[in-house]
């Protein structure tokens, strides 16, 4: 393989910065599953027992609210929802059934990318802010008892919602041969640029072009 | 806990069922707050006995001392200066844990086996399983259970649930100098309690009654209230039940959500099996 030819999509620091997400979120989805069902209560022993699952838990959190923020500040104007988003949306058979070739022109990002990104910035606000109210012994002691149970109940659904659409944005990546390089190794070959995000290998070339 | 241990109703995070084969009495605390004279001698005999010391507090301009429950103070004496009827009453209510057959607590705990509730009714933290999560804080309609800034354990009254085990009274009865509090079987209890609101009533407290709020499934601590019909007069809540917010964040939803992310996984992995990945047929020929 022509190594001149390969397409940078991801910068080192984009790099990091998605997998300390990523390892915080692992760890987080864990203590927080843990504390989630007594099914789950088994997990604590991979943090140390149960005290130490409910201590690290929202300092982990702390720290990957702030590199989440890194990642949405970087990738934000990428993810803007337009109108052949809508038709990508609607046409989500052909996604799931490998017929790329069917689809509108996809840009950086396709929709499903898209409205996963912002599903993951809404979540992330949220845990943030209800976590912040169920933080014993620091916080939790200065909200009244109603905000609080509101609190507890707005963090399961955020953590179940962002459970579900990581399950997801994990098997996209094993399904879509290359993704998993493109985050790993910051690059990705022409043929992946084009078969996947046509738009965008467009935008990339002819930029080279002009160099 | 010994022969204790064979007796549990329920376990916090406990999907199965915990031993209860034997089927105990069921006990309760009656607290006839008409006889109650706010001498705290239960609030001294539950420190003596569960050896327990509050720091001394600052004077609030009011009796209650200390002015609310803690870490250290399972019980404490709260009083209220009311006017129901126009007439200046000193109502004198004895607070602490309420020991729910429905318990909040227990329903919110995480953490198996943190709290449980024996057969014969007390609902009991074992601090030792306790995760110091504050959730049981969360759940409880009464606002009991306080988290010791010591250790960060969850604390309350436990019903002297040692001294029962072995046949003896609470340590709050034991002391009791006016007959206010009384225990026995909840039965017992409910009986006597029927005595003591005739005789209220007779006295002109036409609305004498019991607070045993079915809410919560009925409690193994209960009153005798002057003026049932308002029991926010003594501080209480009026119909306490387990908060929604509560029962939605621990009822069906969490297994269900479960299920929800196992299917997403499992729906993944079978979406592989059928139609396979997604890959890019040029960088194959380029490899070869």
């Amino acid at each position: 393989m022509n190594k001149d030819n390969l397409i940078e999509r991801y910068e080192a620091s984009d790099r990091i910065n998605h997998w300390l997400v990523a390892i915080t979120f692992i760890l987080l989805a864990l203590s927080g599953l843990a504390l989630f069902h007594p099914s789950m209560f088994f997990l604590t022993n991979l943090f140390g027992g149960g005290p130490w699952t409910r201590i690290l838990h929202p300092f982990i959190g702390l720290v990957m609210f702030v590199a989440f923020a890194g990642l949405a500040m970087r990738f934000w104007r990428h993810n803007v929802l337009d109108k052949k988003d809508e038709q990508w949306l609607k046409q989500w058979e052909d996604v799931i059934n490998n017929r790329e070739d069917k689809l509108p022109e996809v840009g950086r990002y396709n929709a499903g990318q898209k409205v996963l990104f912002w599903v993951m910035v809404g979540c992330l606000a949220v845990l943030l802010v209800s976590g912040i109210v169920i933080w014993r012994p620091y916080f939790t002691p200065a909200f009244n008892i109603t905000v609080v149970r509101i609190a507890v109940l707005l963090h399961a659904i955020a953590a179940f919602l962002l459970i579900l659409g990581i399950i997801v944005h994990i098997y996209a990546a094993i399904w879509v041969k290359g993704s998993v390089r493109a985050m790993m190794r910051g690059y990705v070959t022409p043929a992946w640029a084009k078969k996947h995000h046509p738009a965008w290998y467009k935008e990339v070339t002819s930029s080279r072009g002009r160099q | 806990m010994a022969l204790q241990s064979l007796d549990i109703e329920r376990r916090s995070a406990t999907t199965t069922q915990p031993p209860d084969q034997r089927q105990p009495l069921k006990v309760a605390k009656l607290i006839d707050i008409s006889k109650c004279i706010g001498c705290k001698a239960c609030q001294s005999a539950c420190m003596e006995w569960n050896d327990l010391r509050e720091a001394v507090g600052t004077n609030t301009g009011t009796y209650d001392n200390p002015r609310d429950l803690s870490e250290n103070s399972w019980t404490v004496m709260k009083f209220f200066e009311v006017e129901p009827d126009g007439k200046l009453e000193w109502l004198i209510r004895k607070d602490g844990c309420m020991h729910c057959a429905d318990p909040g607590c227990l329903k919110a705990c995480p953490s198996p086996g943190a709290i449980v509730q024996y057969s014969n009714g007390i609902v009991d933290f074992h601090e030792e399983n306790c995760i110091g999560c504050g959730y049981c804080v969360t759940g409880c309609p009464f606002n009991v259970p306080r988290i010791s800034k010591k250790d960060g354990k969850a604390y309350k009254c436990t019903l002297c649930s040692d001294r029962v085990s072995v046949g003896l009274e609470p340590a709050c009865i034991k002391t009791c100098p006016t007959g206010a509090l009384v225990f026995g079987s909840k039965e017992d209890m409910i009986d006597h309690a029927e005595e003591r609101i005739a005789d209220l009533k007779e006295r002109g407290y036409q609305k004498a009654g019991l607070y045993d709020p079915p809410g919560v499934g009925g409690t193994h601590v209960m009153y005798v209230l002057q003026h049932a019909d308002r029991p926010e007069l003594y501080g209480l809540p009026n119909d306490p039940k387990i908060s929604p917010w509560v029962s939605v964040w621990k009822g069906a939803t969490k297994p269900l959500a479960l299920i929800v992310l196992g299917l997403a996984a499992l729906g993944s992995f079978f979406h592989y099996v059928k139609v396979g990945p997604n890959e890019v047929e040029e960088d194959q020929k380029e490899r070869t």
